[in-house]
């Protein structure tokens, strides 16, 4: 954390070329405000706090929320890693490392297991978290009832009553027309109990990595203005009936390249005839598990040798 | 087992304005259980503003009305919390709806209509809810096989009696009806009628029904209470204020039906 | 073809570089210049300092080059810069009536106190392209000679307000002004952070909303009451002096649109009104930023709330084009983790509905 006090564009230690811009990007007022609803957000899992959101150098949908939950978090002793569909190498990922190490000198790293922060879109790492980490998510749509009711004055007067039937409406047309549930990612879950929340659209498979996690889970929409969290040790459920329980996908293939069978896979197409492979979207879990001598099916072959990042990065 | 030394409703001196337009005032009177009261009058003599304010969902410029709620004891619907009125409504109360599309999602299945209600006082077993959906599409006299069709490919008549089962599920034991069988062609009419006959006694609800049809009236409700310009001319039991209409109002009502 | 999605740093570098080859264009042709933006494109200037809601012309042009002319990504760029600056005082409200005009008509009267002023406009021209242009020329243009009045110049609303056919609002000093870049707005919303919602709201968007109200989507009789445009100080009280100090002028547009009458037996029939402001020459998006800010007074009037641009919810949160165009963007990015979860959904759902049907065709054989 930073304790810069002054409110003018202050001197960045990270770089001179932005010398008209304050550590973090951020003005300290601005993180202030943020750090406020963050404290809030904290003290009510699940619960939706506004706060006045900033413009941020990136669109709004690139992960404004997140990026400026970063930048209240982020101080010079912090590592940051930051994945994006569970890698570490995707474009919108290596966009938002560079911009902290630019705006703040932070420390950065693909590994897990040594970040304080970890930014992410769409996933939750395989490694567990472990007490002294913190997920920053980027959220879209905050809110699990738009898909009911596209009011905003309407939902929050739904969460403020508990009013959430309607919410296994939509699960039990699932079951109706599919014999299932068919929601798949943005899976909503009740957090404490209380609040019906959007775990953000990470797969269902991450769902239960929320529940009772050591760490602390902070989930910021930018454009729409809310922060969200679920504190250390909270108790996390995926929304299900007692006869159709919530569960998760499963393949019946390994990872191509280090042959896990617990993680989460992403499909590759690998030439026109259509042949496929499935590779850990976690990048880094992929590669430590290389490391570690783990080797799946395809490990061998050179047309594959990009994705295991052996070959330098052309486009 | 129901007490039935103390009203279901008890309204008093129900008022309200709309800026210096008189919606409804003055209305007094108490419902009891299993019993059903008639609100009759043309349009505009504001049997709709009353029943707005007596379910709750229309605050009166004066006046309360409370209900005996087997959850919450007695409730003044308009001084209690929105919780409250929110689940009274979703358990102890029903409102049916002129046009069924205001009571029902159009949008989501029949089963799924029905299911909301239970899902959203906790029942939580897809079979379960199902049983129960498939039960209350059969006391309303539609096919169990339309479970899962969505009610806009339903018949307006269906579409009615989809509205009442869904309100029905809870067990509720008020139900506000607004021309229940308004918009519908004779003999549909006559059907739902007799259908609602028979679940009202047999289940043993406590009713208001706002109807301009005193034919709709006749056969459904004890009781009467007769709306002009917002005000109650003439009350009493229906049979009674039909066959001997003591107001020129009523009179004038009860004549206009007669020749037609 | 899967590089390019985790093309990582060096492609992010690459397209950078070829999108600043694609900003300067033919090299042969001499570079455009920040003050040539400023003098010789001034109407972008001022729309992207308006929607990008920082009165800074020299910025304004540096972002509409580096845009390359892009204005929705102008405006995202002088918006990220803006959200950076510190906020040291508000102003005092700005008095139109003491603009130093350049340029006002009224629609609802043929002449007006003060009279009514031309001023620079595109009205009346032919559209005709003017080939002249086209040739780089050095000739100068002849200087309109029209007299710019002296002194304050009342408001046509004024007048009405005085005659008490309209409802002018009493400034209230000690009235708390919301500001929608530091408290999120909330529904339903009061005035002052509508008009400030509008004010940044994309052109566009409200133009098309005013143009639907006026449809009949909404209606609600406008007439143009006033247009003006022309320079206003702007003054603040700082806390150490107590008293006001102008510290410069800014160029704004203003729109009030008288609309239609309401009124019963208790109150006497007025006319209601829309207003619309922007910093520089936005004439158009002032008028329709007035038409709509009307439209949505509709639930205070006790108006029914039926079209879209009486809708406060669908007309405030979707009239910011810096929110609008990143969501829509978003979409490039890559999704693949929750497509994924879709496929193997979907496969596995027609898999057992296919198997149910071999099972099917097979026991039909067997009967027959």
């Amino acid at each position: 954390m930073t304790y810069q006090e002054d409110l003018m564009p202050g001197k960045s230690d990270a770089t001179d070329n932005d010398a008209g811009y304050n550590y973090g990007y951020l003005n300290e007022q601005t993180k202030r405000m943020i750090r406020r609803a963050i404290l809030k957000a904290v003290a009510i899992p699940g619960y939706q706090v506004p706060f006045a959101g900033r413009e941020m150098p990136m669109p709004y949908g690139w992960g404004t929320g997140g990026i400026q939950l970063s930048a209240c978090l982020l101080g010079p002793n912090d590592v940051f890693k930051v994945i994006d569909q569970g890698a570490d190498d995707t474009t919108n990922a290596v966009s938002i490392r560079k911009f902290f190490a630019r705006v703040t000198g932070v420390e950065t790293t693909e590994k897990t297991g040594e970040a304080t922060v970890i930014q992410t879109r769409h996933r939750i790492p395989e490694a567990p978290l472990q007490e002294d980490q913190i997920m920053v998510y980027q959220v879209p749509i905050p809110e699990p009832l738009r898909w009911v009711e596209p009011r905003e004055s309407e939902t929050r007067k739904m969460h403020a009553l508990e009013e959430y039937g309607v919410m296994h409406v939509q699960l039990y047309e699932d079951i109706a027309r599919h014999g299932r549930i068919a929601t798949n990612f943005m899976y909503p879950v009740k957090v404490d109990g209380r609040y019906i929340m959007c775990p953000s659209p990470i797969p269902k498979f991450d769902n239960p990595k929320l529940d009772m996690s050591p760490a602390l889970h902070l989930f910021g929409a930018g454009r729409e203005k809310r922060i969200y969290a679920v504190p250390p040790y909270t108790d996390v459920k995926s929304l299900d009936f007692e006869d159709h329980p919530f569960q998760v996908e499963s393949w019946d293939a390994c990872c191509g390249l280090c042959g896990a069978r617990d993680s989460y896979l992403d499909e590759v197409i690998l030439n026109d005839e259509g042949e496929r492979m499935f590779v850990c979207s976690d990048t880094d879990y992929c590669s430590s598990r290389r490391a570690q001598g783990n080797f799946g099916p395809m490990a061998g072959r050179e047309d594959v040798a990009e994705l295991m990042g052996e070959s330098p990065q052309t486009a | 087992m129901q007490t039935f030394n103390e009203p279901m409703i008890h309204a008093q001196g129900v008022t309200k304005y709309y800026g210096p337009m008189v919606g409804c005032k003055d209305v007094s009177f108490d419902l009891w259980p299993g019993e059903v009261m008639g609100i009759v009058g043309e349009s505009g003599s504001g049997k709709s503003t009353l029943l707005r304010c007596l379910s709750g969902r229309l605050d009166p410029t004066s006046g309360s009305v409370s209900y005996r709620s087997d959850e919450f004891g007695d409730v003044d619907v308009h001084d209690c919390s929105e919780t409250v009125r929110r689940k009274l409504l979703r358990t102890e109360l029903g409102v049916v709806h002129q046009n069924p599309r205001d009571g029902l999602r159009l949008g989501v299945t029949a089963g799924a209509n029905l299911g909301e209600r239970l899902m959203s006082v906790g029942a939580r077993h897809y079979g379960n809810i199902r049983k129960e959906a498939a039960k209350w599409l059969g006391e309303v006299e539609i096919d169990a096989d339309r479970i899962d069709h969505f009610p806009r490919t339903f018949s307006g008549g269906m579409q009615q009696r989809l509205q009442i089962a869904c309100n029905l599920i809870t067990s509720p034991r008020i139900v506000f009806m607004d021309e229940p069988t308004g918009g519908l062609d004779v003999s549909v009419q006559a059907r739902l009628l007799d259908l609602l006959r028979n679940l009202v006694s047999r289940l043993g609800l406590s009713v208001i029904l706002v109807t301009h049809d005193l034919a709709v009236a006749r056969l459904l409700a004890h009781r009467l209470m007769v709306m002009k310009s917002g005000e109650v001319v003439e009350s009493g039991l229906t049979d009674q204020v039909l066959d001997d209409p003591q107001h020129p109002y009523t009179q004038l009502l009860v004549s206009s039906i007669l020749q037609a | 073809m899967y590089v390019a999605v985790k093309g990582g740093e060096k492609a992010i570098e690459n397209a950078h570089k070829l999108m600043g080859e694609e900003r300067r264009g033919d090299p042969s042709v001499p570079e455009l210049g920040v003050d040539q933006i400023l003098q010789q494109m001034r109407l972008a200037v001022d729309r992207v300092m308006c929607e990008g809601a920082l009165y800074d012309p020299p910025l304004a042009a540096l972002a509409i080059k580096q845009a390359a002319g892009d204005l929705v990504e102008a405006i995202f760029l002088l918006r990220a810069y803006r959200t950076t600056l510190p906020r040291l005082y508000a102003s005092r409200p700005v008095d139109t009536t003491t603009m130093h005009v350049r340029r006002r008509v009224s629609a609802t009267f043929k002449d007006i106190p003060g009279g009514q002023l031309l001023g620079p406009t595109f009205d009346y021209t032919h559209r005709l392209l003017d080939f002249s242009l086209a040739a780089e020329s050095q000739s100068s243009i002849a200087v309109a000679t029209e007299s710019e009045p002296e002194g304050p110049m009342s408001r046509v609303m004024d007048l009405l307000g005085d005659e008490g056919l309209i409802e002018i609002p009493t400034p209230n000093d000690q009235q708390h002004v919301s500001d929608i870049t530091h408290d999120p707005i909330s529904f339903p919303v009061k005035r002052d952070a509508r008009l400030q919602s509008l004010a940044r709201g994309d052109e566009g968007f409200l133009l098309a909303l005013g143009y639907s109200s006026q449809r009949g989507f909404g209606n609600n009789h406008p007439f143009a009451g006033e247009i003006r445009m022309g320079e206003v100080a702007v003054s603040i009280v700082p806390d150490e002096l107590g008293f006001e100090v102008e510290i410069g002028d800014i160029t704004v547009s203003e729109c009030e649109m008288v609309t239609s009458f309401k009124g019963n037996k208790e109150e006497l029939p007025r006319f209601t009104s829309g207003y619309g402001l922007s910093f520089g020459y936005n004439e158009r998006k002032v008028m329709a930023m007035s038409i709509v800010d009307r439209s949505l007074q509709a639930r205070e009037l006790g108006e029914d709330v039926s079209a879209p641009c009486q809708d406060e919810e669908f007309v405030l949160y979707h009239s910011d084009n810096v929110e609008a165009q990143g969501f829509v963007q978003h979409l490039k990015l890559p999704h693949y983790v929750d497509f994924q979860a879709d496929l193997v959904m979907l496969r596995s759902m027609r898999e057992e509905i296919m198997k149910q049907d071999t099972h099917r065709e097979k026991s039909g054989e067997e009967v027959a």
